[in-house]
């Protein structure tokens, strides 16, 4: 009988895994996948920069561009195919509902610089989604611009240092701020971005941030902490409001990330912890989808000490309707990118939040709360167990129990990809050595859970037995094999090269 | 609840297998005054139909441009988009796929981001671009602290035909940083300090100076002559383009001496959207590139030696750097940034290039026509598909009156200057390929009757 | 005759005369991974003990390297800066980063002797 991997097809194509070279090697010179009517015949004003080189894109018809695209999409992962336990990312399921509100004409085809007369619909979905989500948090103001949770971050920090400087508190009297040791890397770059210095916070044996050591630092020269809460371990911080208390009256704020807000919708409002600022990541906890790395979409809620500097534009209800306030507002730390926002993630965000409902929402953290806490009692046993439970919306793991084994998280994670689940998230936080950072989000099912947790405890038991040659060769089944990455950053190559365009662009 | 599989059985038993009695039981570590005993006072869930029902309702409260005649630009722009691209990025493994961190599955978004950074590069006239940004403005500045890291200087100057987002954004973003910004006033065609009188503000501790081209005001610079002042004094020429298919028919900004290029994607594969999503373009010369923010993928080869790619130079970003990165960006704007691809991939060479004639060529007869009509003044020598013109009237209180005719005119350059009189009767009027002769000849008459004192 | 001496950060300088050739030990190459680039300071340069002086990164990390010592960069290691898995390879001979002409000897009294450094290693492996 024939071993089917010993066969060897003239194509490259095996089977439905269809191989596919890069646009530029498809080329045919003056091909083109669309029909366009013959430019007006006028002479140019173009003040004598026309575009003389060529630019070097190839030409393809659509059948061709279709079948490269098709061909690439069926080597991706996808939420839609199975289960990705990421941490910290909120993998759950993206509506479908949510692309077809999207592309209504009425969202998808107005100018963001129409009169305001012509967009009152537009303004009233910002409007009524961010009515949700100060509702959802508990606090008193937004800032709907920020395009991602990093720019959410950089748009709340910058508030707290411009409220800082307006009380005459800035830069130079308050330049520390306190990050923990377990915090998202974004954080500290965050704040270096703001001019501030950062001073660590370490965990306590529980996981959670050491309260002690917290008030040992605070002082007049901090400008504010940043927190994760749900923390990056996955644990509540039970000592938030004393957390709050004290950095409070040490006359600095409380700038909460807000990556793991999906353990908490409608069971918690963070306002009512103390928080000063926190931004959301719509395309986590409101399933706006991740698109292979984005776009996404970071509002920042705000409290009434930080309104006065939230950035531009905002969108505020006046006698006349709704109005974008996109110049006035002197407080304002600025605008922080061009426009308005992300509006096709807020029409997206509100259609799955107006499908939850405050019920729905509420259900839907406590069954994301539950998988993962199911996961861990199934697992606990086997893998090593960082910090007691419950956990929250993700269970933490560490490398220990792989001790002497040989097999490293990196090792078990590509031998995940096999059995046909998405590696979790490895190496983050960096408090505990290899970690593994499982969440499952609400939307997977019991028996997708089962599964997933059957074949990490056979991947564990198998690791544990000491068979670390077949992890260090995984994965063996996914469209790729290991990828050299160490070569990819030596000799960096970062785009095609050839054709005519390069020969002639300048230096 | 249709997106939350489990059943009441299921949850039993869950629980039953982690050993707590209540779902509460596992949220004890929430402080027991803010653990919120019921709903919130908020509306229940809803079917499909009633969300469609109620989100439908406030878009029919909006005036799409396909239904009026459409002249807006200030950065962007309606193109018409192929229905194979808004086909191809919903396939379920682009639309709900992650970022790329484990190559071996995913390689269908390193192959398109690598296709993408080419593209990007080629447009360009650069050496090597990133895997977008969020958006031209926030890119701006991004390139701002870029030239700062690599020429170790403080001073920038942003010239007064940047798009004024833009350059709030990147004041904005620095204005905690030890950097400078020298704003330059807008300089509006046939009035105040032009590209060419820039040169003489480049001194030796300027890190880059930063020119939109085509402008604001839709004026087209050679910025050869400002390259070589800026490299005469070591400083770096960040340059703009906010109209991505002017790079069909203009010479590229790479061609012209740059040596760091941001621009706006949002014109080839993305829809207006009201402002966002958008994307960023960042591209720069080789020998910068380890300076660069942003993702990077690059090639390699799988144990097997097949090629494939991944996300590459990493430590320069957040997640490793830390404090010390290039920048805090922990995103790129992956489906834009596809849509882009796709279209461009059904344009390639021979259908941008004529896509860009069509859009000048308009521009052109446009311009022509308007320039007859009495209270009109066309104010630019040249432009690619935007140019400004100057009314009898306000701007603003023209445009408004015109939204009466379902004619969408123009941006009142006021909205973009509030407190500069001189914007106050200056509009910018753009065109595309989109534009139908119907559409034209609404905005002529309508123009004409307005500014004539004719009534609706 | 010459001395080999190690900092707490890894780095370690071997000194024959005023000049001390410099690099990363076995133990940081091993804990870094493969290296993929390395950023060195320019001939010329002047330097005080603990000055940030070169970066070498690979693929998960990226680490600040310290002049151990005072004094002005006499040469950088071109080699390794073209092939940084030389770094890998040797990191205590080939891979060496820089040499320093040193302006103050006594500065060396800071820094660990072999056996002290290797008795740190084995502390934290």
């Amino acid at each position: 009988m024939t071993d089917p991997n010993t066969i060897v097809t003239s194509s490259g194509h095996r089977g439905l895994d269809l191989a596919e070279p890069l646009i530029f090697e498809l080329d045919s010179p003056g091909r083109c996948g669309v029909d366009l009517p013959p430019a007006p015949a006028v002479e140019n004003r173009l003040g004598g920069l026309e575009r003389q080189a060529p630019i070097g894109l190839p030409g393809l018809s659509e059948p061709q561009v279709v079948r490269h695209f098709v061909r690439l999409s069926r080597n991706n992962f996808a939420i839609d195919a199975g289960l990705y336990p990421l941490g910290s990312c909120t993998m759950k399921h993206n509506p479908r509902l949510n692309e077809k509100v999207a592309r209504l004409p009425g969202f998808a085809d107005i100018h963001p610089m129409q009169p305001m007369e012509t967009v009152q619909g537009a303004l009233e979905l910002i409007d009524t989604l961010a009515d949700w989500l100060l509702t959802l948090t508990g606090m008193p103001a937004i800032a709907m611009s920020p395009a991602a949770g990093a720019h959410g971050e950089l748009c709340g920090l910058m508030t707290i240092r411009a409220a800082l400087e307006a009380r005459g508190d800035g830069g130079d009297a308050r330049e520390v701020v306190l990050v923990p040791t377990s915090a998202h890397g974004t954080n500290p770059a965050t704040a270096a971005i703001c001019g501030y210095r950062i001073e660590q916070i370490p965990a306590d044996d529980r996981g959670r941030v050491d309260l002690a050591a917290l008030k040992e630092k605070l002082g007049p020269h901090v400008a504010a902490i940043m927190l994760t809460n749900p923390n990056t371990c996955g644990l509540f911080e039970n000592e938030i409001v004393e957390i709050a208390e004290a950095v409070h009256a040490a006359g600095a704020y409380f700038y909460c990330d807000g990556a793991n807000f999906n353990a908490i919708v409608g069971k918690v409002r963070p306002g009512d912890l103390g928080i000063d600022c926190m931004h959301l990541n719509l395309h986590k906890t409101f399933s706006t989808p991740h698109g292979g790395g984005g776009p996404g979409s970071g509002p920042v809620v705000l409290a009434e000490a930080l309104a006065p500097y939230a950035p531009l534009p905002m969108v505020v209800r006046n006698a006349d309707g709704l109005e974008l306030v996109e110049n006035a507002f002197e407080s304002s730390i600025g605008r922080l990118k061009g426009f308005h926002g992300q509006m096709g993630m807020f029409v997206r965000a509100l259609s799955f939040i107006l499908s939850h409902g405050a019920d729905g929402l509420r259900q839907a953290s406590e069954d994301a709360v539950l998988n993962a806490n199911y996961i861990m009692a199934q697992l606990q046993d086997l893998f090593s167990l960082p910090f007691p439970g419950p956990c929250m919306h993700e269970v933490l793991f560490d490398d220990s129990f792989l001790k002497d084994s040989g097999v490293t998280t990196l090792d078990f994670a590509k031998a995940m990809i096999d059995e046909g689940f998405h590696p979790m998230t490895m190496y983050f936080p960096l408090v505990v050595s290899g970690a593994m950072l499982i969440e499952p989000t609400e939307s997977e099912s019991k028996a997708s859970l089962d599964q997933f947790i059957a074949s990490m405890r056979h991947l564990g038991e198998r690791a544990v037995s000491g068979d670390a040659e077949f992890f260090a060769g995984a994965p063996y089944l996914a469209p790729y094999r290991r990828l050299d990455e160490t070569q990819a950053a030596r000799k960096p190559v970062l785009r095609w090269h050839g054709g005519a365009g390069e020969a002639e662009a300048a230096e | 609840m249709r997106y939350l599989p489990h059943t009441p059985d299921d949850r039993a038993a869950m629980l039953s297998a982690i050993g707590a009695g209540s779902i509460d039981e596992l949220f004890v570590d929430v402080p027991s005054q803010a653990l919120l005993p019921e709903n919130l006072d908020l509306p229940m869930h809803m079917g499909e139909m009633a969300v469609e029902s109620q989100l439908s309702a406030m878009a029919g409260r909006n005036l799409s441009a396909g239904t009026a005649a459409s002249f807006l630009g200030a950065g962007a722009y309606r193109h018409h988009v192929p229905a194979a691209v808004d086909h191809l990025i919903q396939r379920s493994e682009f639309l709900t796929a992650y970022t790329p961190y484990q190559p071996e599955v995913s390689q269908g978004t390193l192959h398109y981001l690598f296709e993408f950074q080419t593209q990007v590069a080629m447009l360009t006239g650069m050496d090597v671009a990133n895997a977008s940004m969020y958006d031209g403005a926030s890119a701006c500045g991004e390139a701002v602290m870029m030239a700062q890291r690599v020429t170790k200087r403080n001073k920038v100057i942003l010239c007064g035909g940047l798009h004024p987002h833009y350059r709030d954004a990147t004041e904005t973003v620095t204005q905690f940083m030890s950097l400078e910004i020298d704003a330059r006033p807008p300089c509006p065609p046939g009035n105040r300090d032009q590209v060419a009188d820039m040169a003489g503000l480049i001194a030796d501790d300027t890190a880059a100076i930063v020119v939109q081209n085509p402008d604001i005001f839709g004026r087209l610079h050679d910025l050869r002559p400002l390259a070589d002042a800026a490299h005469d004094k070591g400083a770096l020429l960040i340059a703009v383009v906010t109209e991505a298919v002017s790079l069909g028919a203009v010479t590229s900004p790479g061609e012209m001496g740059a040596d760091i290029v941001v621009g706006e994607g949002q014109s080839i594969g993305n829809a207006l959207n009201f402002g966002g999503p958008y994307l960023g373009l960042f591209a720069t010369r080789q020998k910068y590139v380890r300076q660069m923010p942003g993702r990077l993928c690059g090639e390699t080869v799988d144990e097997t030696g097949r090629r494939g790619y991944v996300l590459t130079l990493s430590t320069r970003e957040q997640h490793i750097r830390r404090e010390k990165a290039t920048s805090n960006i922990c995103t790129n704007s992956g489906l834009c940034s596809l849509a882009f691809c796709i279209h461009l991939s059904l344009l390639g060479e021979t259908g941008l290039r004529q896509l860009a004639q069509i859009n000048h060529g308009r521009a052109v007869q446009l311009a022509d026509r308007l320039a007859d009509v009495d209270g009109v003044e066309v104010l630019n020598d040249s432009f690619f598909n935007e140019f400004t013109v100057r009314l009898a009237r306000a701007a603003a209180d023209v445009v408004a009156e015109l939204v009466g005719r379902n004619v969408l005119a123009g941006v009142p350059l006021s909205r973009l200057y509030p407190d500069d009189p001189y914007m106050a009767n200056l509009l910018l009027v753009a065109t595309t390929e989109t534009n139908t002769d119907a559409d034209v000849a609404a905005l002529v008459d309508g123009l004409s009757d307005i500014l004539a004192g004719v009534p609706a | 005759m010459s001395a080999i001496y190690f900092s707490e950060d890894h780095e370690w300088i071997q000194v024959e005369g005023d000049i001390g050739t410099c690099g990363i030990t076995e133990f940081a190459q091993e804990q870094l991974g493969d290296i993929v680039y390395v950023e060195l300071p320019d001939p010329g340069r002047g330097v005080a003990q603990n000055d940030e002086i070169a970066v070498v990164e690979s693929v998960k990390a990226a680490s600040e390297i310290y002049a151990p010592v005072s004094g002005e960069v006499t040469e950088s290691n071109e080699d390794v800066a073209d092939d940084p898995a030389k770094v890998n390879a040797d990191a205590m001979g080939d891979g060496w980063f820089f040499k320093i002409r040193l302006s103050d000897p006594r500065e060396l009294e800071n820094l660990m002797e072999k056996a002290a450094y290797d008795a740190l290693v084995a502390g934290q492996s």
